[in-house]
């Protein structure tokens, strides 16, 4: 379901053009709402528990009567979420009161509209641009301006150590990440999202599906080098000294407290999803059935989907708790001298090898 | 219903852009450059260049602006700066804008403009690729090597003395 296919459906889309497009484009942006706060609730409880689970603890449990976290713990993040609304919403006195108000959104949106072009599966996606995946990489450039914003708006050392951390991390990272895409797009010849996984049908010598990861040695390494910088993207440890607890208190979110701090919280996790997302549909075959033209319906590619991205979702939440936080030489090492010649090699080596296997 | 887009796009970039030039914050300037690259950005939508449009986001917004205001929170005591905003020899700067204007104006009014009919291309990406490797090759190579020059500049610059 496109937004197109949905204004053609509004029955007085023929007369009433703009109203017919406003509906359409509030009713598809209702939806990645709904569909982010739901994963949200799920994908708290799974960090908490998962998380737990890591250390050996038992995480949040429901005991005994009246009220408690639900059977396992199921409520907690309900309860999470209640709390977060209830809470006072505190602006410090010394804070920029404009800037600090506007951040949080100004992240969230970034995070918000790079849902619109990815491909759920063979027909929903909100719009199938024709610079599908180049969109999603730029506007990714907002989150990193909310968390500046953030970080200066505070008035506070440990929240503009935070905000500038965080660009200058995900500034350098940025550039490992689109050209890892890169050598996707050479494949594919095309930016569009449903290109790029309509390109990954079918399987190679009939054994391993044809997904770009396997497709040759230098969009294997590609695809690492994308996820991690993803991970680095997102502030997500090991990557998070934007956040570092045990030195900057929080970071850029210091000052922040009750819904505005919900709202950097929900787009760290929506941010995830969209860059495990995009990880899935450029190299791992999106909706594609891992075996060819087995379960390959819509609502199988939905699932097979939905199956990828919170598999690379759960490696973050592992990455979590395997990793130490690096320190900010080492990060700036890995990505400047590990990750940029690498991805340029690839660039290179992906050119040679269509040249040569075709 | 593009015609409600074009003059909503519009209004925000002559909105943000007057912001940008008006305030006496320079944070607020920055911030309200971010809304005039995003409206430049749709104005290349309307012109069929989304491709152009995503350039403008990840090199303005992702890459500029985030220098920009690095640039401001890396500067001593920056909120103390005042940025003035009084003009001096107010008759004579008249005359002289007035003048450009009618220039301007002339210029707008006499030029045949180049009238095309409008026609969705089929792909944009796809061209702009190869009028870069084919018809402008040498521009685009040069533009690479500039890059290079001003990366190796900037690591030269940030290394201590051996």
């Amino acid at each position: 379901m496109t937004i197109d296919q949905i204004i053609n459906w509004i029955p007085f889309s023929a007369d009433l053009p703009a109203i017919a497009f406003v509906i359409a484009a509030s009713l598809c942006a209702v939806t990645v709402f709904l569909f982010i706060a739901i994963y949200a609730l799920g994908i708290i409880y799974g960090e908490v528990k998962i998380s737990s689970f890591m250390q050996d603890k038992v995480g949040p449990m429901g005991q005994g009567v009246g009220f408690h976290a639900g059977k396992w713990g199921l409520l907690q993040p309900v309860a999470d979420a209640l709390k977060l609304i209830l809470k006072e919403d505190i602006i410090p006195a010394a804070a920029d009161k404009k800037l600090f108000i506007m951040a949080p959104f100004v992240v969230f949106i970034g995070a918000f509209i790079s849902f619109a072009a990815l491909p759920f599966n063979q027909n929903t996606v909100v719009s199938d641009l024709n610079i599908g995946v180049f969109y999603i990489l730029a506007v990714g450039a907002l989150s990193v301006l909310g968390i500046i914003l953030a970080g200066w708006g505070s008035n506070n050392k440990w929240a503009l150590y935070g905000g500038m951390r965080s660009a200058a991390q995900i500034v350098s990272y940025e550039i490992p990440a689109g050209l890892s895409i890169v050598t996707a797009v050479m494949l594919t010849g095309t930016l569009s999202m449903q290109g790029i996984v309509e390109f990954q049908s079918g399987t190679i010598w009939g054994i391993l599906p044809n997904w770009i990861v396997f497709n040759n040695p230098f969009t294997f390494i590609s695809f690492f080098i994308f996820y991690i910088s993803g991970v680095a993207e997102c502030n997500r440890t090991p990557f998070d000294i934007p956040e570092a607890e045990s030195e900057l208190v929080a970071g850029a979110f210091t000052e922040y407290s009750g819904m505005r701090y919900a709202f950097f919280f929900l787009s760290e996790y929506a941010e995830m999803f969209v860059i495990s997302a995009v990880a899935a549909t450029v190299f791992l075959g999106g909706w594609n059935s891992p075996i060819s033209g087995f379960f390959d319906g819509p609502i199988w590619g939905l699932f097979w989907f939905m199956g990828k991205t919170l598999s690379l979702v759960f490696v973050m939440l592992w990455f979590r708790w395997t990793f130490p936080r690096l320190r900010v030489d080492q990060l700036m090492n890995v990505s400047w001298k590990v990750f940029l010649p690498f991805s340029l090699v690839n660039i290179f080596g992906v050119a040679i090898w269509s040249l040569i296997v075709g | 219903m593009a015609d409600l887009a074009f003059w909503m796009i519009v209004l925000l970039t002559l909105v943000s852009a007057a912001i940008v030039v008006l305030n006496r914050n320079l944070v607020y300037s920055a911030i309200a450059l971010l809304f005039t690259f995003f409206g430049v950005a749709g104005l290349y939508v309307f012109l069929w260049a989304d491709f152009l449009a995503g350039v403008q986001v990840i090199i303005y917004v992702g890459g500029i602006l985030v220098l920009i205001i690095f640039g401001i929170m890396l500067t001593n005591r920056i909120t103390s700066v005042n940025i003035s905003h009084t003009s001096v020899q107010k008759s004579m700067g008249g005359l002289v804008v007035l003048g450009i204007l009618s220039v301007l104006g002339i210029m707008i009014f006499n030029t045949p403009w180049l009238q095309t009919e409008f026609v969705e291309p089929v792909q944009t990406t796809a061209t702009i690729g190869t009028l870069l490797m084919m018809d402008y090759l040498l521009p685009f190579e040069v533009a690479s090597l500039l890059l290079l020059a001003a990366l190796m500049g900037a690591a030269m610059l940030s290394r201590r003395n051996e």
